[in-house]
């Protein structure tokens, strides 16, 4: 058995502690104390002082909160607008028009699929050029409707293919950290799972960005890193820790603006826990934001790209 | 006897006599064996069958400025090594090996010239440098390059040859892609033109933004440009890459820059585009 069954099945035995207590009035105290701190302390080991390499593995999960049901659950109402105009659709980026806390805005994300066909079609995330080019049209939508832009970030990266050169995915990327880095209204990027490289940055070019906590967000998947600078893929659990594509270490890098707490056992434990945790964090940004003036908002923005990476010891 | 494989790939230095620099070379796409003073006079371009060595910064800008034009602007310190970064080297070792073979500080030389009589500022990257790549450092001059130009109001001229986002600097580089579009913000903001030049390579995190955000984009001929490197592609797809990939007249043909230009063009090119450009007196 593994510790993650184990756990469960503790945890299972306190559901039925704690139902027989309430069912038969059973004094069941001592007991349930007992096999919580149980649970409490296999938890505790399981998860939060996971490596950077198991933070990897749960932020590919296929059954992570994400893509489209994430949307569904998390606005009240989702409008879906497609195409690019020019070349075709992608399902690996979506978006469209959302409401949320009563809020209109437009929302941005990935999409990997649920099931075997859809993750075929959306290339599991990896958004192509259309997709980067409709991701940058409907930028300019919520700039000329003046509404906030919100990402919601889960990608391995950008689809490496002959079409999506021809069709020019780089500048497409460049074209969208530029749209967004101008948008006229405030704008929030919340890292649900991979940040993948230039496929994550094209969207994460924000006012603020939230990372869950085992999402990650690196330069390159720490399998090629250990290929290109180790030249063994084997060695990426340890190229997975050099990169520092944690949430908490990005938070300690002054990165990202907040580490979103997972359920323990990972998001995909309690996909409505993870939800509103995603919502009250992206509402209080949105309402924090909307306080600023649009030019506080983009000096602000402007200032925190300009200076990354520049402050520090040695600077 | 090839004693080195070249940094510039493709062609080998050929010992004929002693220690000294080899004074011949051979180029491995033709095989022939060529007067390296020859070569070099011929601007690294083979003059046998026309393959292309890649330039150091300092030889880029040599080939593209009159001459003693160039003023090298001074660049902000940055904190070096921000994650302490190893692999099988340290980053630290691996900065200082590139100072070292390279005498440049980092990948980026930036400054202010002339060409043809037109003063630019102009940023280059030198390929020799951990493939060109953009750190913190690259981003900074990127950015300073574009702040300086926007300020003096005389027209941005971006050299790429790079490989993509610094690996060892991690998030850290891969949002400098942020950092050198926001100085390209301050470019439009100004009305001052913006011309990029992409070589071999121009790939990843430098296409990806500030590489493909020009006003007018000359490729050179022998270029490589795409986002994901030909290898990874075939890795990832599967895909068989069709002749010509990536190639400056792919990128022509597919409307991905204004004009292919061969080497020894480039700076009638660029005199050209800037003339065209220039503000009226």
């Amino acid at each position: 058995m593994t510790d993650e069954e184990r756990l469960k099945v503790l945890e299972e035995k306190a559901a039925e502690l704690r139902r027989l207590a309430e069912q038969d009035g059973l004094d069941l105290h001592e007991e349930l104390a007992v096999l919580e701190r149980k649970i409490a302390e296999l938890r505790k080991q399981l998860y939060l002082d996971l490596s950077a390499w198991a933070r990897v593995q749960l932020a590919r999960r296929p059954d992570r909160p994400s893509g489209l049901p994430f949307v569904q659950a998390l606005c009240e109402a989702f409008y879906e607008l497609r195409g690019d105009r020019v070349v075709g659709d992608d399902p690996a980026l979506r978006g469209g028009l959302a409401r949320l806390g009563g809020k209109r805005l437009v929302l941005l994300f990935h999409h990997r699929g649920a099931t075997p066909e859809e993750q075929r079609a959306s290339r599991f995330g990896m958004a192509s050029a259309q997709g980067y080019w409709k991701a940058k049209r409907l930028m300019e939508v919520a700039a000329r409707l003046r509404l906030p832009l919100l990402t919601l970030i889960n990608t391995p990266g950008a689809y490496p293919g002959v079409q999506a050169e021809a069709h020019n995915v780089a500048g497409a990327i460049a074209a969208c950290i530029w749209t967004m880095l101008r948008h006229p209204a405030p704008t929030v990027a919340v890292i649900l799972g991979e940040g993948g490289s230039g496929g994550a940055v094209a969207l994460a070019a924000a006012d603020r960005v939230l990372m869950l906590e085992n999402a990650t967000y690196s330069v390159i998947s720490p399998e090629g890193a250990a290929s290109i600078l180790w030249k063994d893929a084997k060695v990426a659990p340890k190229a997975a820790e050099a990169l520092k594509l944690t949430a908490h270490d990005l938070h300690e890098l002054g990165v990202i603006d907040e580490v979103i707490p997972e359920p323990l056992g990972g998001a995909h434990t309690d996909f409505s826990a993870t939800v509103d945790g995603v919502r009250r964090a992206v509402l209080r940004y949105l309402e924090e934001l909307s306080r600023l003036s649009l030019d506080e908002l983009l000096r602000a923005r402007y200032n925190r790209y300009r200076h990354v990476g520049a402050q520090g010891p040695g600077a | 006897m090839p004693i080195r494989k070249d940094k510039r790939e493709r062609y080998v230095e050929v010992e004929v006599s002693g220690p000294r620099e080899p004074l011949w070379v051979r180029c491995e796409a033709c095989g022939e064996l060529i007067f390296k003073r020859k070569l070099q006079e011929n601007q690294y371009v083979c003059p046998r069958c026309g393959a292309y060595f890649f330039l150091s910064a300092r030889e880029r800008i040599v080939s593209l400025v009159d001459p003693e034009s160039f003023r090298e602007l001074p660049l902000p310190a940055v904190p070096e090594d921000p994650l302490g970064f190893a692999d099988q080297m340290s980053y630290r070792e691996r900065l200082a090996r590139s100072r070292q073979e390279t005498g440049l500080n980092e990948a980026a030389v930036v400054g202010e010239a002339r060409i043809a009589d037109h003063p630019v500022t102009l940023a280059v990257l030198d390929f020799r440098f951990i493939g060109g790549s953009m750190g913190v450092a690259v981003g900074e001059a990127l950015y300073a390059a574009q702040a300086h130009a926007a300020r003096a109001r005389t027209p941005f001229v971006f050299v790429v040859s790079s490989g993509g986002a610094r690996v060892q600097e991690g998030v850290l580089a891969l949002l400098q892609m942020v950092k050198v579009v926001a100085g390209r913000e301050l470019l439009a903001q100004n009305g001052v033109p913006y011309i990029a030049v992409l070589t071999y390579p121009s790939t990843g995190g430098v296409l990806a933004s500030l590489g493909s955000l020009a006003d007018v984009t000359l490729a050179e001929e022998g270029a490589l440009i795409g986002f994901a490197g030909p290898r990874v592609i075939e890795q990832t797809t599967g895909e068989r890459l069709p002749p010509g990939f990536q190639t400056a007249r792919f990128a022509l043909e597919h409307g991905l820059v204004d004009q292919v230009v061969p080497r020894a063009k480039l700076r009638e090119e660029l005199a050209k585009v800037l003339e065209v450009l220039a503000e009226e007196p």
